[in-house]
């Protein structure tokens, strides 16, 4: 998909996102705006998937899941733009009943979602573990997972870690939202991950790196990875992204990753993101 | 007079092997089921899966957590994943992962986990875990069965793949009589009437069913009459089977290798106390962790020995 096509789409996903975590007060938008240029080219341009009918199994096809379930806003809008479920479903976001749970979920058959997130740390031996199905079952596809750089604090990450390299996992290519920046402030600060590159290649993995906000950088990134799948050795992408991008208000803090923005602040936020598909 | 207690003996092996000698049985009927084992092949006897099987062997070292989110992942796409490591560090180590990855998100992950309760022995309390089934059976979408002999334990391994969704299966280290019949059919959640008695039930499941029919056996020589039912399925519970029983005997003995608080008997308890109220007694752990000892030392210093079961046998009858 051309560029410029693809900017549009990241655009209504970003309203989609703010307008969401505004009509209920509560969600995070600083991570799912930082986001959003990823899983739009992900979902409109690299990966190979199936909509509808949605099949939980998603044999021959391109498998993405979560670990950071917390930026379910930009998750779901790009699974609805994309065709998985109605536009308007993103209405429901937080509410009673909603298949839009605050944390993904396959509890309530929402398409799109193959695993409950949102409890950090486990989404890359899920991805590990649909690709060893993948494997035995002959399917060539590939799986793919994005995870916060902070998640990467979590221990079992490096189990998996681990464990992707001494199997030969081939088939996944995992992404970091390398933002710097967590709940409780700068990464750095909380708790530094010291050199993120060298310490995946000392896991034994290929590692990559992209701009999270430059499209064409994230187009010929994941092609590059996608080439390299298949040589004996698990792929991550070290990919740096602004949390909040696209909000001025929300962009250079840690303090939009889990707050709403308020009616006057929408506003603002609405201002700065072109309407380009239709709100919901 | 009360009549004398028969029950053939087939052998004396131990519940884990069961569980080996099933996932190799399984492999074989079901080319999707795959094993996940954290360094612990030859303790849970996954060797015979492993060598018959080694696409479908996934060996992730030391790390249960990775290999129950993996376990979870693997469903997707068909695939009926047993994972195998100790009851301890497939439950308390894990829970999150389970809770999330398998029992929210409704995978058909087979829990499978050895050498539960204080009859680990001389290990000690790291690792004899008593809180297991508890934490489990609070999980919704999850079945919890403890099997209480060799043979049960290889047709509840080999049953569970026919069941689609997550399962605990909870066996053990020691060796114990056999008394299920080898083509003995396996239902989940259908308990198992091994005695039929009158005057007191006596409801348990994994190693204290024996316990509890020798239990029943000291007790005939009293003249009292037991009904011994294995309830091999804690999760569905077979409710009408607990009604049925103690609407004839009018009280109940639960009896298990576990912690009183969160057992087998506390979801025997929630039965009968919204159905038909009934006096009970409790044979368990009473809040208290294990220590090192030969499993039969322990079974007596911490109370869950066939005296047990008859004391409580006795004073639950006394109290109708």
């Amino acid at each position: 998909m051309e560029t410029q096509e693809l900017k549009k789409i990241a655009s209504q996903v970003r309203r989609d996102i703010v307008r969401m975590v505004s009509a209920v007060s509560s969600g995070h938008p600083g991570g799912s705006l930082g986001c959003a240029d990823f899983l739009t080219v992900m979902y409109f341009d690299k990966m190979n998937h199936c909509p509808s009918p949605f099949s939980m199994d998603g044999k021959n096809e391109d498998l993405f899941f979560l670990s950071n379930g917390h930026i379910s806003p930009v998750f779901y809008s790009v699974l609805a733009r994309a065709g998985y479920f109605p536009v308007a479903d993103l209405n429901g976001f937080r509410k009673l009943g909603s298949k839009l749970q605050g944390h993904p979920s396959t509890d309530k058959n929402l398409p799109g979602v193959r695993m409950a997130s949102g409890s950090l740390g486990q989404g890359l031996s899920v991805a590990i573990g649909a690709a060893e199905t993948k494997k035995l079952n002959g399917d060539k596809s590939i799986v793919y997972c994005l995870h916060g750089d902070g998640e990467l604090q979590e221990g079992q990450i490096w189990e998996a870690a681990i464990y992707a390299a001494a199997k030969k996992i081939d088939n996944v290519i995992a992404t970091i939202d390398y933002n710097g920046r967590q709940i409780d402030g700068d990464l750095e600060d909380v708790m530094s991950l010291g050199n993120l590159s060298q310490k995946w290649h000392a896991f034994g993995w290929d590692v990559l790196e992209m701009d999270g906000h430059d499209m064409d950088d994230l187009k010929s990134t994941l092609d590059k990875a996608k080439s390299m799948t298949g040589n004996g050795k698990p792929i991550v992408i070290i990919m740096k992204t602004e949390m909040g991008q696209g909000v001025d208000y929300m962009m250079g803090t840690h303090k939009w990753h889990g707050s709403a923005p308020n009616a006057e602040q929408l506003e603002s936020a609405l201002n700065q993101l072109e309407e380009t598909l239709g709100d919901y | 007079m009360t009549k004398a207690i028969n029950i053939e003996v087939l052998g004396k092996k131990d519940t884990r092997s069961g569980f080996g000698e099933g996932l190799l049985e399984v492999g074989k009927k079901n080319k999707h089921v795959v094993a996940l084992c954290a360094d612990l092949t030859g303790s849970l006897k996954m060797n015979a899966f492993e060598d018959e099987f080694p696409e479908r062997f996934f060996q992730v070292g030391i790390a249960e957590a990775n290999m129950m989110s993996m376990a979870a992942g693997m469903t997707i796409g068909g695939k009926i994943p047993y994972t195998g490591t100790f009851a301890n560090f497939s439950t308390g180590r894990v829970y999150d992962q389970i809770r999330q990855s398998i029992a929210y998100s409704k995978k058909n992950v087979k829990i499978c986990a050895s050498h539960a309760g204080l009859t680990l022995g001389e290990d000690g309390a790291t690792h004899q875990i008593l809180e297991d089934i508890g934490m489990m059976k609070m999980l919704p979408n999850m079945t919890v069965i403890v099997p209480c002999d060799f043979n049960q334990t290889k047709q509840a391994t080999i049953a569970i793949a026919e069941h689609e969704g997550p399962v605990y299966l909870r066996f053990g280290r020691p060796s114990v009589p056999i008394f299920v019949k080898p083509d003995a059919n396996f239902q989940i959640g259908k308990a198992d009437q091994i005695i039929e008695g009158s005057d007191v039930t006596i409801i348990a499941c994994g190693h204290l069913v024996w316990k509890s029919i020798e239990a029943a056996q000291i007790l005939a020589e009293k003249g009292i009459s037991a009904e011994v039912i294995n309830m091999h399925t804690i999760k569905p519970l077979d409710e009408k089977a607990i009604l049925t029983s103690i609407a004839k005997t009018k009280c109940v003995v639960t009896a298990e290798e576990h912690m009183i608080n969160g057992g087998l008997g506390d979801s025997v308890a929630q039965v009968i106390s919204r159905n038909n109220p009934t006096p009970q007694e409790y044979v368990g752990v009473d809040d208290s962790f294990g220590e090192s000892g030969t499993p039969d030392e322990l079974m007596t210093k911490y109370h869950i020995d066939t005296q047990d079961v008859v004391d409580a046998a006795l004073r639950v009858i006394k109290r109708k």
